[in-house]
């Protein structure tokens, strides 16, 4: 059997393997994510962002712990997890520690969870995160939880990948001023306040509320590199939805699992609410246009390297570190292969 | 651009002592390794699930509670019947000396107790994945 064969046969190694081959970046990655490709899009992605120690991994292991054992009457789906944690920007290294807060989840068949450095990427996610999930995706399972990195407050990326965008709050972050900034609040489809034990949640809770209610909701899609902005009027929906998704902010307490079924709850509704919208093939659609324009990107830069020196590329920087030239000169002389 | 080395460490067992896998976990960092960390208290299957989802090329136990010679074999033999048999198992800890020919025998690398340079661990560790 082929490996793609084995992957999609459920084979956990060969699904381990090709993983690695696609951050690798090797061409049997590059053949895998072709081959694999008809075979996804059935997967509901899930992204949980929020800053560092907010409770993303405990609250991840709860949820994909309830979607494994969800209440009598309900079925049970199979989860799949990326976790990405930052790269040092020294060696390049990175500790990847999710897995401590996922204990919950071992030794079920149905759970798969992989760790990954950001390797440098900025946005929250890495450069081959959106692949991993895809891999994920045509392996079979359901639900696809995508944990970002602590983020702070530019680290959106995750909007663009994910379904159903969970934003964390915790409380004694930030005054009522952090929460009417832009950037990471704008993004969340459903807003938690975890650690809701603690003093402040109720401030937390708030200042949250007093942000969406200042926020005229309407429908907006996260546009790859360019500002956030309004498409197209909402459409008809009922039910009190005509004003596009009001993000609901739900309080839990990770660590003992309060509240956790109700913000299943809402990612359900959420759910719902992108399918009867039109707005999941709106996503879809920029996911896959974002994915796109990222690969050229990174494809056109391949390219140009391979078309430059090094001598070229050391004589410019050199030249633009003594000021002889301009960064913007410097671009130039790159760009034309080391003529002016 | 070079595969990066991906590193499992992991405290098999009771002992609550993770200070030393800490400071490995922080030296393959800054080595440039990718270093997952499962945390205390850890059963070799979960270890060998941890290893085979992660897809690691080195596994590196911490154990200080005197049980190596029942959780390091049990954590090999887990490796081999997942199909990881090429990942390298690295033990560090307490370990009497008489065990220790008894561990390598048994396939087990790297073997480091107190006062071990990390520069060390690391240069095995790509010595051995040469």
């Amino acid at each position: 059997m082929s490996v793609i064969e084995d992957i999609l046969a459920g084979d956990r190694l060969a699904l381990a393997r090709t993983l690695s081959e696609i951050e690798n970046d090797t061409p049997e990655g590059q053949r895998a994510l072709d081959e694999l490709f008809p075979h996804t899009g059935q997967a509901r992605l899930i992204g949980v962002t929020g800053a560092p120690g907010t409770g993303k991994s405990t609250l991840v292991n709860r949820l994909a712990y309830l979607y494994r054992h969800p209440p009598a009457g309900v079925e049970s789906k199979s989860v799949g997890i990326v976790a990405v944690d930052p790269s040092s920007p020294f060696s390049g290294g990175a500790v990847l520690g999710d897995r401590v807060r996922m204990r919950d989840l071992a030794g079920d068949p149905g759970v798969f969870v992989r760790s990954m450095a950001s390797r440098g990427s900025l946005g929250g996610l890495a450069r081959t995160t959106s692949d991993l999930v895809q891999v994920l995706d045509a392996a079979g399972y359901e639900i696809i939880i995508i944990e970002t990195v602590g983020a702070g407050q530019a680290e959106v990326d995750i909007a663009r990948l994910a379904h159903t965008t969970i934003v964390i709050e915790a409380p004694g972050l930030g005054d009522d001023i952090q929460a009417i900034k832009a950037g990471i609040l704008e993004i969340a489809d459903i807003l938690v306040v975890n650690k809701a034990d603690r003093l402040g949640a109720e401030n937390t809770t708030r200042a949250l509320r007093g942000m969406l209610e200042l926020a005229k909701p309407g429908k907006r899609f996260p546009q790859h590199h360019a500002p956030v902005m309004a498409l197209r009027p909402p459409p008809d929906l009922g039910e009190g939805e005509e004003n596009g998704w009001e993000p609901p902010i739900v309080q839990t307490v990770a660590t003992t699992g309060t509240g956790i079924s109700q913000l299943e709850e809402e990612i359900a509704r959420h759910q719902k609410y992108l399918h009867k919208s039109g707005d999941l093939i709106h996503k879809e659609k920029i996911r896959l246009k974002t994915k796109m324009d990222d690969l050229l990107q990174y494809s056109l830069v391949s390219r140009w390297r391979e078309s430059i020196t090094r001598e070229i590329y050391k004589t410019t920087l050199d030249k633009l570190v003594a000021r002889k030239i301009s960064p913007q000169e410097a671009v130039r002389v790159l760009m034309n292969g080391g003529n002016l | 651009m070079q595969d990066k080395i991906r590193v499992l460490i992991a405290k098999p067992g009771l002992d609550g002592h993770d200070r030393g896998a800490k400071v490995v976990a922080r030296a393959l960092r800054d080595a440039g390794m990718e270093v997952i960390y499962t945390g205390l208290r850890q059963t070799p299957e979960m270890i060998a699930e941890a290893a085979l989802q992660e897809d690691v090329d080195v596994v590196g136990l911490s154990i200080l509670s005197g049980a190596h010679m029942a959780l390091a074999p049990r954590v090999l033999e887990l490796l081999e019947a997942n199909g990881q048999e090429d990942v390298q198992v690295f033990l560090g800890g307490i370990i009497p000396d008489e065990d220790i020919p008894k561990l390598q025998k048994l396939g087990v690398g790297g073997i480091y107790g107190p006062g071990t340079s990390t520069q060390d661990i690391v240069k095995d560790i790509r010595e051995v994945l040469q």
